[in-house]
């Protein structure tokens, strides 16, 4: 694929994005997601009350793709219910592996369809996906009633 | 030197006219045709278990098998029953650890390393240190990325019983004071384990000389495959130690309750042994004599030195260690200025040249250095200065790419 494909503008502005680089107030769910080969190390912080993401955010560190993906996850899913989020990062996740997904679908991730091109990188898959992973495996772990801040993701 | 290029099937051009670019060679070699030869001829004419058979191609295995112990014993300057073929550097040294650590280390002493060592020579000592209530102590390094007397003669004291360390270091590339560090380990009476991984690649070695109690090497990263590597020993240290790995072939004899050991080395070779990779490796030894190691080290020399200048005509670049050609071997590692160093190795192959970024297997130098991750470039003999252009080249269109301005 062409570079300005993958580093186009919405990539490189939203991978420098500030506005969700900040700890949640309240936050009761905390997890951290790593890639161990690379170092892409973040951790993602929510508030979730009564089914809704009433706020969210991230620290960390990473690469144009992890820090892109996870800055735009955090703008999709602020306000979401639980459920929606969960069925935005199925959607996430099936795009990047390649699966077909129609326009409707494709549409529910906003700026983060510009991700979709890493689906032809290999070598990129698993910093695009590592915040949606850490978003999945917190909700679950928020609705089984799990003590948050306990383990971690790590996509390998 | 005249190019060697011809002799890499995996570097010839391509019908698009563009040449692979490999700037990665510290993580591997590409492999010359006499190398890939070696090996078929082994596996077309030569194949059986070696030390088992009495029929005539179980002895010509056998010969290629001690054949190759015999071209990796000149190589290091070494006696031939002093060299146990292992899978890889890693193997060696957990050889080592578990052979030779877990047998005279016991609780209080310590175990000495640079911080800059690759997690091979770190993991396996910790464990080590760990499991016999030892203390593994690190010395640090000044701001050029060398090891200071002042550690050495601090950090290796009366406790200390193994000094292990890489002979170059896979991250800063620099040479470490081999001599300094054999003269006050032996003073103490300690070991010397010398990490030859980054080393025997680009320098000739010689144990007797340098007076290592043990070293260890990869095949794969001097043109040989994967799957293949070396450890050295003096013959009365393997003498004292116990196996690592047990079964076939490492026996003197079984019995229902007992069993005794073959001699060294092939006490530390259970089972049936990679031979086709050992023929590959004496190969590439002897390939990369028939260039000459002088020359060898020479041009990488060069076109390190070529590579470091163009570098730092370049303000955006970071460069981790001393910034300068002398004594660094094959690798330079960098950082573009607020780009990470995925990113710029993702737009380095969009531009054809591959180099690698990460952490290296050597975090806690990450740490030391402060940094999460950075990008090597690393040089092999079939490198060339077009293959230096090409990655200066790419490297002017990372911050672009990046949105970060016309450099």
């Amino acid at each position: 694929m062409e570079l300005n494909e993958l580093y186009n503008q919405i990539i490189v502005e939203n991978s420098r994005a500030t506005w969700n680089r900040h700890k949640v107030a309240g936050a009761n769910v905390r997890l951290e997601g790593v890639n161990p080969s690379c170092g892409d190390d973040i951790f993602l912080e929510m508030r979730v009350e009564n089914g809704i993401v009433e706020d969210a955010g991230f620290l960390g560190d990473g690469c144009a793709i992890s820090q892109a993906s996870t800055s735009m996850m955090v703008d999709l899913i602020k306000g979401k219910t639980v459920d929606e989020a969960k069925k935005l990062a199925a959607t996430f996740l099936g795009m990047i592996k390649g699966e077909p997904e129609t326009e409707e679908q494709l549409d529910t991730l906003e700026d983060a369809v510009a991700l979709k091109g890493v689906s032809k990188m290999p070598a990129r898959v698993k910093c695009a996906v590592l915040s949606w992973h850490t978003l999945e495996e917190g909700l679950d772990k928020h609705e089984k009633g799990e003590p948050m801040g306990n383990g971690g993701v790590t996509t390998e | 030197m005249k190019t060697v290029l011809n002799d890499f099937p995996i570097l010839k051009v391509s019908e698009n006219g563009t040449r692979l670019v490999y700037l990665d060679n510290a993580a591997t070699t590409q492999k010359p045709v006499q190398v890939i030869e070696a090996i078929n001829q082994y596996y077309y004419g030569e194949n059986a278990n070696p030390h088992r058979g009495v029929y005539e191609l179980a002895m010509h295995a056998t010969d290629a098998h001690e054949g190759a112990r015999a071209v990796v014993a000149e190589f290091l300057h070494a006696e031939e029953n002093e060299i146990v073929f292992t899978q890889n550097t890693t193997e060696s040294l957990n050889l080592l650890a578990y052979s030779y650590g877990m047998h005279f280390v016991g609780e209080g002493d310590e175990i000495v390393i640079p911080v800059s060592e690759h997690h091979s020579n770190l993991v396996p000592w910790m464990r080590v240190a760990k499991e016999k209530g030892a203390k593994l102590v690190y010395l640090y390094l000044d701001e050029n990325g060398r090891i200071p007397d002042s550690e050495i003669e601090t950090k290796i004291t009366e406790r200390t019983k193994i000094v292990s360390f890489a002979h170059v270091s896979n991250v800063l590339g620099l040479e470490t004071p081999v001599e300094k560090l054999v003269k006050k380990a032996h003073s103490v009476g300690a070991v010397a384990i010398l990490d030859c991984a980054q080393s025997a690649p680009h320098l000739a070695l010689d144990v007797k000389a340098m007076d290592v109690d043990f070293a260890a090497l990869s095949g794969h990263k001097l043109y040989a495959p994967m799957g293949v590597g070396v450890l050295y020993g003096k013959k009365e240290l393997l003498e004292k130690m116990p196996p690592f790995f047990s079964g076939g072939d490492m026996i003197g004899s079984v019995h229902e309750q007992s069993a005794t050991w073959a001699e060294v080395p092939r006490k530390f070779e259970a089972g049936t042994r990679n031979v086709g990779g050992e023929v590959g490796l004496a190969a590439a030894i002897r390939y990369m004599q028939s260039i000459g190691m002088d020359e060898l080290a020479a041009h990488e020399h060069e076109l390190m030195r070529y590579a470091m200048d163009e570098l730092s005509k370049l303000s955006f670049i970071d460069i981790y260690g001393e910034k300068s050609a002398e004594g660094r071997h094959g690798v330079i590692s960098f950082n573009v200025k607020e780009v990470h160093p995925h990113d710029t190795a993702t737009i380095l192959d969009a531009n054809g040249v591959a180099v690698r970024a990460g952490h290296h297997c050597a975090q806690p130098l990450m740490d030391y250095l402060h940094i999460t991750a950075c990008c090597r470039a690393s040089f092999a003999v079939y490198n060339t200065k077009e293959d230096v252009d090409a990655f200066i080249a790419g490297l002017k269109n990372v911050r672009r790419c990046m949105g970060l301005g016309t450099e």
